[in-house]
């Protein structure tokens, strides 16, 4: 990191920290509806709306379906658009979710990851965001607050990028991410500028060329304007890597892109991981290593696009490979699992897998439970007969 | 009055062709909305007194006030039948798509 970055360390929350990242980049409308724990993130932000320290329009909305209904007709104005929701509220927000993205407007969204209700609880997993896999959002996960904030500026860079033109949701992790404090470095506005230039689109209403937006397609032409968006969400692959290595050479900060392999170049058995889970994976990983284990862990970040290429090459690598979830897909499997897995057999592949089914609700995933997932991938390895569906920490079966 | 055509729609030929995303330059008609109706307005002009409550009902502006008598664009109107039930006089009837009128 050079000196003459001149970054500021602050102390603090994830929900800060996204808030300092929008602030950061600018946006010209500002939906915001509360729900915990996302509210810090837009109480925030209207703090820093009413000291005049950001000049755009703070909209109060009923709900999250107007939240999103508005971010979009925001968007169709061609302003830069921003919104943050959580669990209930992101479903909520669910119908105009698929005509953001089908519209092919840039909206930047941040979600805290929240359960969903019932049983009602407001604490951390991805049942929330991983139940909209399908809406036609590109998705990231962050490890950290540092992560929130980087990530929602690369989010722009992402989502106004010409060839993908699609609305991005970072998604990071109810209260061990967004209440928690850390040290943060603050980018300072000119590196910021020059890393996100000022949002210029062809796809908006405009009194000179007046157009007709977000209409309906016959059975005819559906099609083609669904290959639309697989193209651009393809497309989105190299420019989430891109994105990331520009970000990198300005802020000094590499994530990775899609995926983050640590210590994995000459593993045995991989963990994949997406979100705060993937730092204490870090430290059992390293722990293991003195012991001799040949483990490593894979932190996905971009869950849609999904690195579908890293996993296949990975599968012929290694001898197992456990996927922890945080969600659970009733009457199959982990959705994150489902994923890898039909990636990993690719042609060639030998590999042994596990799904850990783990941190619902916010329950903890301890170094002793990722410990055992390791032992587990070994065993199976060894040839151990292990169920695939693994609930890490259920009392009884 | 008839919806203002700013040109017939051409669809695209080529992937270069395709709008980006579901969007394109207003005031195009793709096709009219005739195919929709099941009852066709017809007016009795011998009934007819020009009142315009028609006029001013009609959801989709069809009705044309221009001429001597009103007239109806058959390309846009969906046969409704708001102005046959708001009509004071009874003068517009709902007949059959496809049946004779006199």
């Amino acid at each position: 990191m050079s000196e003459l970055k001149m970054e500021k360390k602050h102390f603090l929350s994830g929900d800060e920290a996204v808030a300092y990242a929008v602030k950061l980049c600018k946006p010209d409308v500002i939906a915001a509806y509360p729900i915990t724990p996302q509210t810090v993130i837009v109480e925030k932000i209207s703090e820093f709306v009413a000291a005049k320290e950001m000049d755009c329009q703070y909209l109060h909305v009923e709900s999250e379906h107007s939240a999103m209904a508005a971010s979009m007709g925001a968007s169709l104005m061609g302003s830069r658009t921003f919104t943050a929701t959580s669990s209930q509220g992101l479903l909520y927000m669910c119908e105009m979710l698929h005509y953001v993205s089908g519209s092919r407007f840039p909206i930047v969204m941040v979600n805290a990851n929240r359960t969903v209700a019932a049983p009602w609880n407001i604490y951390g997993d991805h049942r929330d965001s991983l139940s909209q896999r399908d809406s036609g959002w590109i998705q990231i996960y962050v490890e950290n607050a540092q992560e929130a904030l980087d990530a929602t500026i690369q989010a722009y860079k992402i989502a106004e990028n010409s060839c993908v033109s699609l609305p991005v949701m970072v998604n990071l992790d109810g209260f061990v991410l967004t209440h928690t404090y850390e040290l943060v470095d603050i980018p300072n506005q000119e590196m910021v500028d020059e890393f996100l230039p000022s949002f210029t689109t062809t796809n908006k209403l405009d009194f000179n060329n007046p157009k007709s937006l977000c209409f309906s397609a016959s059975p005819e032409w559906q099609t083609e304007f669904r290959y639309q968006q697989y193209e651009a969400m393809e497309a989105a692959k190299k420019i989430i890597n891109k994105a990331d290595e520009e970000f990198g050479k300005i802020f000094g900060r590499y994530y990775g892109g899609m995926i983050e392999e640590y210590r994995c170049a000459d593993a045995d058995y991989a963990l994949v991981a997406m979100g705060s889970v993937a730092g204490t994976t870090r430290l059992v990983v390293d722990k293991l290593r003195e012991e001799g284990k040949k483990v490593g862990l894979v932190k996905l970040r971009s869950y849609r696009p999904f690195p579908k290429e890293y996993f296949q090459k990975l599968g012929r690598r290694v001898k197992a490979v456990g996927v922890i979830d945080r969600d659970i897909s009733f009457g199959y499997e982990g959705a994150v699992y489902s994923d890898v897995k039909g990636a990993l057999f690719h042609p060639g592949a030998q590999v042994k897998t596990i799904n850990f089914i783990a941190g619902l609700s916010g329950r903890d995933i301890t170094k002793e439970y990722l410990t055992e997932m390791y032992q587990k991938l070994e065993a199976i390895d060894k040839g151990q007969n292990i169920a695939e569906v693994q609930f890490t920490g259920l009392r009884w079966t | 009055m008839k919806p203002k055509v700013v040109r017939e729609y051409k669809f695209p030929q080529t992937k270069e062709e395709m709008p980006f995303g579901p969007g394109s330059e207003a005031g195009v008609l793709i096709d009219v909305n005739s195919g929709w109706r099941t009852l066709m307005p017809i007016i009795d002009y011998g009934k007819c007194n020009k009142c315009l409550i028609c006029w001013i009902f009609c959801p989709d502006g069809v009705i044309s006030k221009e001429n001597p008598q009103l007239e109806i664009d058959y390309d846009y109107c969906k046969g409704c039948g708001i102005c046959a039930y708001e009509c004071p006089k009874k003068a517009i009837a709902m007949v059959k798509e496809g049946e004779k009128v006199e």
